[in-house]
């Protein structure tokens, strides 16, 4: 059956091919603020995907019925108020991750990539592939931060889930471990390290240059 | 004649174009509404468990900061269970509060009349008003207070700081330190919630034989018995907690209550 291929597509191209963050550089702001440690970059993740295919799924099903006057603000509404829900929910049965997620979770509302999703995708298809399209973009969300969160809880702090990977200097062992890591500016490195990776792998995704710089004519006087 | 039908009604309504002012009012009605029933169920079905979680996080830190003070096991076990006792303090006389019991000190603490406004030169937490009424925990031995445990807050450097200090029966030497509630730059400042850190403050005086006030977070290695180490590369938030236990230990902090303690009236 077509259909069963252009499902499979539907849910694996956010992977790698048009990866969110990688490809198409959006929810940047949160990729960069949970990732200092492997767990917060997983209930991040993992709640990101959750609102993500949730409001796929209801924006889809009303989607016949949403005056375009005002589309985002419905769109944003259901967004919002799922978000609530999720912090809500974090906030009774993962209290500690929560509080170290702090203000992230609410804002994941200002996710670029749910809005993207919700609007390009969900508004125009059928609940079923809007939810998977929305599944596939949570899950390539997912990868990028479990990446980063992974490498540099691993260099920060010499662990992994909390777990002590690289005995550490203080606890007697012998891994200085990199502050840097645990500061934004490395998410940044390790971002542009990834994008670099991906697009030198997959070299359909270089863009053409926008701008030739203009040829030197002539010699300096 | 108007169709009272409700589903004929709803048939009618998703029919009519989306454009429609009629259809749009109402889709928007409809979405507000049932995201409010939505959010607002959320929050009143989980409060009770996230009420109990913050609960839960305060004894923990409370019994980490017994545990860390030496001998203070013994103590308690020698007192006989529930020997530490909560008890509202007004930090204006420094004298238990007369009207406000731990059970209405939130009430209480609604109130802005409760609270005592600070000059900025008094201010060296960043408080702004510092209420007047505070939870605290105190042990006696006998009829003197022989430990007390001191919450106490300030403004760090990237956000809020909320912690215990606990004193020992002189009222000048400390006993110990915990950490509830930070938000510093983590691997730097976010370090005042180890323990090692923690733990250099157990013995640290505060004032002198004259009676000032000497505590400080040095820059770099404590010298003297009032200090201790700043955090290396965290300027900022050491600064902070110095200025934060200064302001707590000085007079519009627990400085009435210390001398409540001392002339044996508490």
């Amino acid at each position: 059956m077509a259909g069963k291929g252009l499902f499979w597509s539907t849910l694996s191209d956010p992977l790698i091919k048009q990866n969110p963050v990688l490809l198409q550089i959006l929810g940047l702001c949160s990729a960069l603020a949970v990732t200092t440690s492997l767990d917060t970059a997983i209930t991040m993740a993992a709640s990101l995907t959750v609102v993500l295919v949730l409001s796929a799924f209801f924006v889809s099903l009303i989607r016949h019925h949403i005056p375009d006057s005002i589309r985002l603000i419905v769109q944003i509404i259901i967004v919002a108020s799922l978000v609530i829900v999720i912090d809500q929910f974090l906030q009774a049965y993962f209290f500690d991750i929560s509080k170290r997620l702090s203000v992230y979770v609410s804002l994941i509302t200002t996710n670029c990539i749910v809005l993207g999703r919700t609007e390009s995708f969900s508004r125009s298809n059928p609940p079923l592939p809007s939810m998977l399209d929305a599944l596939g973009n949570g899950l390539g969300y997912s990868l990028v931060l479990i990446i980063i969160g992974g490498v540099r809880e691993l260099f920060g702090k010499g662990s992994l889930l909390g777990l002590q990977v690289l005995p550490t200097i203080d606890q007697g062992g012998w891994y200085t471990p990199m502050a840097l890591m645990l500061l934004a500016p490395s998410a940044f490195f390790l971002l542009g390290g990834l994008v670099w990776l991906v697009r030198s792998l997959n070299t359909y995704q270089i863009e053409p240059p926008e701008h030739q710089a203009p040829e030197k004519k002539e010699s300096r006087a | 004649m108007a169709d009272l039908n409700p589903f004929s009604w709803w048939k009618g309504f998703l029919a009519l174009p989306n454009e429609s002012r009629t259809k749009t009012i109402v889709v928007a009605f409809l979405v507000a509404a049932v995201c409010a029933l939505a959010v607002n169920g959320a929050t009143v079905v989980l409060r009770p468990i996230q009420s109990a979680n913050r609960a839960h996080e305060q004894q923990v830190r409370l019994e980490a900061l017994i545990s860390a003070i030496p001998g203070m096991k013994d103590l308690i076990a020698d007192a006989g269970g529930d020997a530490l006792s909560a008890v509202v303090v007004n930090l204006e006389t420094g004298w238990a509060a007369k009207d406000v019991t731990p059970a209405t000190l939130e009430a209480a603490l609604q109130d802005p009349t409760n609270y005592t406004q600070l000059t900025p030169a008094e201010d060296t937490a960043g408080l702004g008003a510092r209420p007047d009424f505070v939870q605290i925990y105190i042990l006696r031995s006998g009829e003197e207070v022989s430990l007390a445990i001191l919450p106490f807050s300030g403004a760090g450097y990237q956000g809020p700081i909320q912690g215990m200090i606990a004193m020992h029966g002189d009222m000048n030497t400390i006993a110990g330190l915990a950490i509830t509630d930070q938000v510093e730059t983590p691997g730097l400042g976010g370090r005042i919630e180890e323990p090692a850190w923690q733990a250099q403050f157990a013995g640290v005086k505060v004032r002198d034989a004259n009676g000032e006030l000497r505590f400080a977070v040095q820059h770099g290695p404590a010298s003297n018995d009032y200090e201790v180490d700043g955090i290396t590369g965290a300027t900022k938030t050491s600064n902070a907690m110095s200025r934060i236990i200064r302001f707590w230990m000085g007079p519009n902090g627990y400085g009435k209550f210390f001398d409540a303690v001392q002339r044996g009236e508490f």
